[in-house]
């Protein structure tokens, strides 16, 4: 093996991961703020309201008008490249409110999803061309952390090894040039929930994707201390006739995940996929309190999660404005207890009711 | 993907990990008393005792005949074929003797280097052959876990990528049968610590090696929570003229493994090379007091670093017991309290421990 050639200083190195630490500081997760226009315009249709610009403006001013109650349990924001230029009633970029608030701002860097030729309808994520330079801008323009979300769906036949082994390589491609422009790269190998397969088979398939992930990370010399992963908790596919607990969903999540992911990654933030608000704040809970032993931050990285109830109350209307930020504070606030293991639902199950579900030595 | 086959029932599962689990409990660790009868020769003739069966055989007694508290510092002992099948002189098996005082029972695998062609001189693992009847056998006579040493060198391009990628495929399907058979193995990728390269390349090493080791013990669905790793500490090659605390391999050992063991790995038994029984000990304290994350228990698997002092003291005559059981007491002891960052080091440890133990290439 030839000499390594290291692919940071050590500086660089520090500082990816400070900003790492920052973002997973206990209590605290992400807001992901990021859909696209064509994302934005499924939200907003589903409240009558017309996908404009100026709306996508308003609404994201909604969230980031928040008071200070947001700083000890959000750690990130990540925004849309529009987002990112964009500025408040007052004319203040969303960029510097957000860092006032000492909350680290990402960027969404994937051009999305394209097909892979002779496979089941599976595919791989752009964005690599330029990526470097579109790095080093964004970090200039406030940036210190970005999101690239691979996907990856359970069949009879998929993922195949040819879907792991491509996503898993472009995005440690992603991580690596966001390294090199002092970035943290958040990395999502989502697995979409999509199907009628059980846990078991979720788990089995999450294990492989992100076994396959951590090599390629390796592989591409990525310093996984300076990067947090954005994984699917591990459920039942929607359509799936069995119903589990938040303690099985965790066990099995935290499993999959003990497997896997090498403990010199700072934090892991779950994506909330289909989940209600409510359903991924108590999943979130019921896994940072299994009994397992975990040696990295637990934690969200929530769109619709933290978003639906602000969304469904503003409606578009100004008036409304005040109540819509007062439900994502509330979400928010929900999130950073559950990241502790520290939430008590919202009246029916308590903290120690679902501690008492846990099997003790449960071989998954 | 094609639908999982489990591997392993559940039943299988927990039996592996209680006996993985049971080896490094409370910072005991193993006693590598598997040396072949070519290596038990090299010792030997240090001592100017010929090699003969019945030598082995005696040496070996002693060690095992020690007073029941060593129960408290040795968790399992690794075997050679033909030490499962000794006795010792009023005809009680070695293998009930050291049931009885609740040590585990290992026995070597391997059988041997064979070269790769093409490559500056490395080596793959041969033993795969019959190994599944061989581990069924062992299981009946005893035997609960299984060890087969990988071995890589630092040299001019080496490790090579086949020599990588073909140690970590031989581990993983010795590993995969040997859980078949309910023995847990041991994974050793032993990168050797001859050459004049610096601690830097070997921790670089070091990563490279266990990542793919992990790679391939997912391809092979591998129970990690049933296995332990026996790996090198990272530290500068035997020929280098940098010198490195206690302190300094520490975190590069710990870095190197905390980037590619997942937490589901229950321990890490650290082989010693060639270093000196109080060096052993030593790093492996300042190991067990490095603050990274260790979700592992990190332990010894030592032979000459338990055994040097040992053999000095025995010189092949049996007045000599006493002085030998006490000396391997004395490093056992050590070792344990090092394993819980607990070591002090006591000022003279006698010329023995001390005295470097490198032997250039070392096989077994």
């Amino acid at each position: 093996m030839p000499h390594s050639y290291p692919a940071l200083s050590a500086e660089q190195k520090k500082e990816l991961s400070d900003i790492a630490l920052r973002i997973v500081a206990p209590g605290k997760g992400i807001l992901a703020a990021d859909e696209s226009v064509g994302s934005m315009a499924k939200r907003l249709s589903q409240i009558g309201v017309e996908n404009t610009e100026e709306n996508r403006r308003l609404y994201r001013q909604v969230l980031f008008s928040a008071d200070d109650r947001v700083k000890k349990c959000i750690g990130g924001v990540i925004f849309f490249h529009e987002t990112l230029y964009q500025k408040d009633d007052n004319g203040v970029l969303f960029v510097r409110t957000i860092q006032d608030k000492g909350i680290v701002v990402g960027i969404k860097v994937d051009k999305g999803v394209v097909p892979l030729a002779g496979t089941d309808g599976e595919t791989t994520t752009q964005g690599l061309d330029g990526l470097s330079e579109r790095c080093a801008q964004y970090k200039k323009d406030g940036a210190d952390f970005a999101k690239w979300r691979c996907v990856l769906k359970i069949s009879e036949r998929t993922p195949s090894a040819l879907a792991v082994l491509e996503n898993a390589n472009v995005l440690a491609r992603y991580a690596s040039i966001c390294q090199q422009n002092g970035i943290v790269p958040i990395v999502e190998p989502e697995i979409l929930p999509d199907g009628d397969h059980d846990l078991k088979r979720c788990q089995y398939v999450t294990e492989k994707v992100l076994a396959a992930v951590y090599k390629a990370l390796s592989d591409h010399h990525v310093y996984l201390e300076g990067t947090l992963l954005k994984p699917n908790m591990v459920t039942p596919g929607h359509a799936c006739p069995i119903k589990y607990s938040p303690e099985e969903i965790a066990m099995a999540t935290l499993t999959a995940l003990r497997r896997t992911v090498p403990p010199a990654v700072p934090g892991v933030t779950f994506l909330s996929g289909g989940q209600s608000e409510e359903e991924a704040s108590l999943n979130l809970n019921a896994i940072n309190q299994c009994p397992l032993p975990r040696p990295w931050a637990l934690t969200f990285s929530y769109g619709r999660a933290l978003q639906a109830s602000a969304l469904n109350t503003w409606r578009g209307q100004r008036d409304n404005a005040g109540a819509a930020t007062e439900e994502f504070i509330k979400r928010a606030e929900v999130n950073g207890l559950a990241a502790q293991g520290k939430y008590e639902g919202s009246g029916e199950d308590g903290g120690a009711a679902a501690q008492s579900l846990y099997i003790a030595n449960h071989a998954y | 993907m094609a639908c999982q086959f489990p591997a392993l029932t559940s039943e299988q599962k927990k039996e592996l990990s209680e006996i993985a689990q049971c080896i490094v409990a409370g910072g005991k660790g193993i006693l590598a008393a598997d040396e072949s009868v070519g290596t038990m020769g090299s010792r030997l003739q240090r001592i100017k005792v010929e090699n003969t069966e019945e030598n082995r055989r005696q040496f070996r007694e002693i060690l095992f005949t020690v007073d029941d508290s060593i129960s408290q510092s040795i968790g399992g002992v690794i075997l050679f074929h033909e030490t499962l099948y000794q006795k010792d002189s009023q005809g009680r098996l070695f293998r009930d003797i050291l049931k009885e005082k609740g040590i585990v029972v290992g026995i070597k695998l391997d059988q041997g280097g064979a070269p790769l062609a093409g490559t500056n001189k490395e080596t793959t693992i041969q033993g795969l052959d019959g190994l599944s009847e061989r581990c069924a056998q062992y299981k009946k006579d005893g035997a609960n876990f299984g060890k087969w040493r990988a071995v890589l060198k630092i040299d001019n391009q080496c490790p090579s990528h086949l020599a990588i990628q073909e140690n970590a495929n031989t581990l993983a399907r010795y590993a995969s049968i040997c859980q078949q058979n309910g023995l847990v193995p041991i994974v050793e990728p032993e990168v050797l610590a001859d050459g004049d390269h610096d601690m830097e390349h070997c921790q670089y090493v070091t990563e490279k090696v266990l990542a793919a080791v992990y790679k391939a013990l997912n391809d092979h669905h591998v129970y990690l929570e049933g296995t332990l790793l026996k790996p090198n500490m990272v530290t500068a090659g035997h020929a280098s003229t940098k010198k490195y605390t206690p302190e300094q391999v520490a975190m590069a050992t710990v870095t190197a493994l905390y980037r590619t063991v997942p937490a589901a790995v229950p321990g890490i038994c650290f082989l010693s090379g060639g270093m000196s029984e109080e060096d052993a000990t030593l790093n492996l304290n300042a190991i067990n007091l490095c603050p990274l994350p260790k979700p592992w228990k990190l332990s010894f698997s030592y032979g000459r670093a338990l055994q040097a002092s040992a053999l000095a003291a025995w010189s092949g005559k049996a007045a000599n017991k006493k002085a030998t059981q006490e000396a391997f007491m004395k490093r056992a002891l050590a070792n344990c309290q090092a394993a819980k960052g607990q070591y002090v080091h006591t000022g003279s440890s006698g010329a023995a421990s001390t005295q470097s133990l490198f032997t250039a290439c070392y096989t077994y």
